[in-house]
């Protein structure tokens, strides 16, 4: 039959299409997974021989490089615990309660908030940190990150909590419950899925961030890992391949972890047609 | 248990008006149902007994204790949702169980007796299920038991049993009536179903947008409603209402509409006061119609529109030309002749009628 002959090509036709597309993407993630243990690595792709983990031993004694992956976690936890807690008790709070122009003040927030961990703020938020005297602090860091976040981790929050039916509480409350033991029994942990995408994303947000770090904090000793990256370029600043190859495979684990392990302990669910 | 009173409280919600003033009270262990179509206030009355809404003006007392501005679990209620509103991340035990856990109680006692009133709603077995993996009605009985599981001032319900199929429906009405008569609750209970107001209430409030038409026990809400929206909300088919012409001719009532010829009605001074404005609304329910003896003097006249066999008794629904509709409820052992012209007739005693306002004319002797 003419009429399904067509579809089978169509169809062909569309996997080809998408199988070149994949590969297309699937390229430098081999590389990523390659690379590390390819001693003479480059920046072409190729299958390491002999398979090695020189590389990793190498990284392993750059002693700046290690203590700056463990600045990241401190800076990306201190960060997350803020912007979860904060998020989670302001949208409470604006969902629930009946503030006139509350949604006026999200959308306020929201809107500086883009500028507030952008480039342009930079040079007020050195003054404002300098002013506290928290320059060359983890603290610096993680407040600037916490503030920057906060709005949109807010809105997101907000929009979730508003999804969930009042009744929750209310029935809670008639049963005899305060409105904090309403909220610790009832509404967090129906909200919970949602603190969840906030603390993720506020993870990968902070994790891979370089400029406020880097203008903020002047001691080695503090530089989270997307600073200590450039310890891997020569002095003529070209990137020494097999070492970076190593420590950015290093680097991403925390963060692929993170997700296998929300993955299975929550699921992830999206929701208000926010990309998250 | 406790009293409930409203005094002249009213309720916005911005520009919207939803109670514009309401004032009744409920006596130690009644069981009140609001009655009333959608939207007309229910669900936000039962709000401010239970303290979820707070009043724009007037006082609600509870046991004579003004609580209008008191936190609701300091007001010894209880309460069931029109959604339920069961925490889906516990089970069915720890969801029956959390007013007792909130009062501090053990484990192991709570969970026991949350397991007593589930298994008497029936429910019993489903206590390590989520509320996601039960069906609607085991869900709206577990709201039930979460309701029923500590002893409150005032039992608050909302439509609890709307979702339930007809014979459970019929089993949890006669339970809660049970329970009623058992430990003298105080209750006030929302539904659509005249008929389960009916079963259940010492005394029915009929709500008509926002306001309470009428507050009375249900045999006086069925024999002498208020008005004609009464009239029409309580009775299964509803009464019959026909608008008419009236005079009175010789010391009696005579109505006239199309098919309507009721010419022996006893007169009493509220009527022929009425009577003076012409218009009357003649009432008269579906179960006091028969099919009319051929010297019979009050009848309505009509092409048949349907016949519905019930089991013990049929509907017959009759249209007149150009006008309204109208209801008989006949035993079915009666020998109906349905033909296409049916007469139906009616005993003066059985009639109600209204005013041109809509509200009734107290009948003769009253
Ligand atoms: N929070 C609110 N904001 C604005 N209007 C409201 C609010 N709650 C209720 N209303 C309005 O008040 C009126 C009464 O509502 P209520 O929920 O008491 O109705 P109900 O009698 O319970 O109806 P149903 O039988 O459909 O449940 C409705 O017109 C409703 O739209
Ligand atoms: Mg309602």
């Amino acid at each position: 039959m003419p009429f399904s002959s067509r579809i089978y090509i169509r169809r062909m036709g569309f996997s080809v299409v998408a199988a070149l597309l994949g590969t297309l993407f699937a390229l430098p993630l081999v590389w990523f997974f390659f690379a590390p243990f390819n001693a003479r690595a480059e920046l072409g792709l190729a299958i390491p021989a002999p398979f090695t983990f020189a590389n990793f031993t190498t990284v392993f004694q750059n002693t700046f490089a290690m203590q700056a992956l463990f600045n990241s976690l401190v800076q990306a936890f201190g960060g997350v615990v803020l912007v979860g807690a904060a998020a989670t008790f302001a949208a409470y709070a604006l969902s629930r309660s009946s503030i006139p122009g509350k949604s006026a003040v999200t959308y306020v927030l929201l809107l500086f908030s883009s500028v507030v961990s952008g480039s342009a703020a930079m040079v007020p938020i050195f003054l404002i940190v300098s002013a506290a005297g928290l320059i060359d602090t983890h603290l610096a860091v993680i407040l600037v990150f916490a503030g920057g976040l906060l709005p949109t981790a807010m809105f997101i929050l907000r929009d979730f909590i508003d999804a969930i039916p009042r009744s929750y509480e209310e029935s809670a409350m008639v049963a005899g419950a305060s409105p904090l033991q309403a909220f610790f029994d009832v509404a967090l942990p129906v909200i919970r899925p949602g603190i969840v995408v906030v603390v993720v994303w506020a993870f990968v947000n902070i994790w891979g961030s370089f400029l406020i770090p880097f203008i903020l904090l002047r001691s080695d000793s503090l530089m989270p890992a997307s600073v200590a990256i450039y310890s891997f370029y020569s002095e003529a600043g070209t990137p020494i391949v097999t070492l970076l190859a190593a420590y950015s495979l290093i680097y991403s684990l925390p963060v692929i972890a993170l997700y296998l392990f929300v993955n299975w302990k929550f699921g992830f669910r999206f929701f208000g047609g926010i990309k998250s | 248990m406790a009293s409930v009173e409203f005094q002249n409280v009213s309720k916005s919600f911005g520009a919207f008006n939803a109670l514009p003033d309401i004032s009744f009270s409920i006596a130690d262990g009644e069981f009140v149902c609001l009655l009333g179509p959608s939207g007309c206030g229910k669900t936000t009355s039962l709000r401010m007994i239970a303290g979820l809404e707070t009043p724009t003006s007037g006082k609600v007392l509870i046991g004579g204790r003004d609580v209008t501005y008191l936190h609701p679990k300091d007001r010894q209620i209880s309460m069931v949702f029109q959604d339920y509103a069961l925490y889906p991340h516990m089970n069915l035990a720890d969801n029956i169980a959390y007013p007792l856990k909130v009062r501090g109680e053990a484990e192991d006692k709570r969970h026991a007796r949350a397991r007593e009133v589930a298994d008497v709603l029936k429910i019993g077995d489903l206590m390590k299920r989520l509320p996601s993996q039960i069906s609607g009605g085991q869900q709206q009985r577990t709201s039930l038991a979460r309701a029923l599981v500590y002893p409150s001032q005032v039992y608050l319900f909302d439509e609890p049993l709307s979702n339930l199929d007809a014979k459970l429906r019929l089993e949890a009405r006669g339970f809660l009536n049970h329970l009623q008569r058992d430990m003298g609750m105080t209750a006030v209970y929302v539904t659509h179903d005249q008929a389960e107001a009916m079963a259940l209430a010492t005394r029915i409030a009929v709500m008509d947008k926002g306001r309470i038409v009428q507050f009375a026990p249900p045999i006086e809400i069925y024999r002498r409603p208020a008005t004609t929206f009464v009239a029409n909300f309580v009775g299964n088919p509803p009464m019959n209402l026909v608008p008419a012409q009236a005079a009175i001719i010789d010391g009696k009532l005579q109505l006239r509409a199309e098919g309507l010829d009721v010419t022996a009605l006893p007169v009493s001074d509220t009527i022929a006061r009425a009577v003076g404005a012409k218009s009357i609304t003649l009432g008269v329910r579906p179960e006091h119609l028969r099919i009319a003896r051929p010297d019979d003097s009050n009848v309505i006249t009509g092409e048949l529109f349907a016949n519905e066999n019930m089991g013990p008794e049929s509907l017959v629904t009759i249209e007149r030309k150009d006008a309204g509709r109208v209801t008989a409820r006949i035993f079915t052992d009666d020998e109906i002749r349905v033909d296409k012209t049916v007469r139906l007739s009616f005993d003066a005693e059985h009639v109600t009628l209204f005013d041109s306002t809509g509200a009734r004319i107290p009948a003769h002797g009253e």
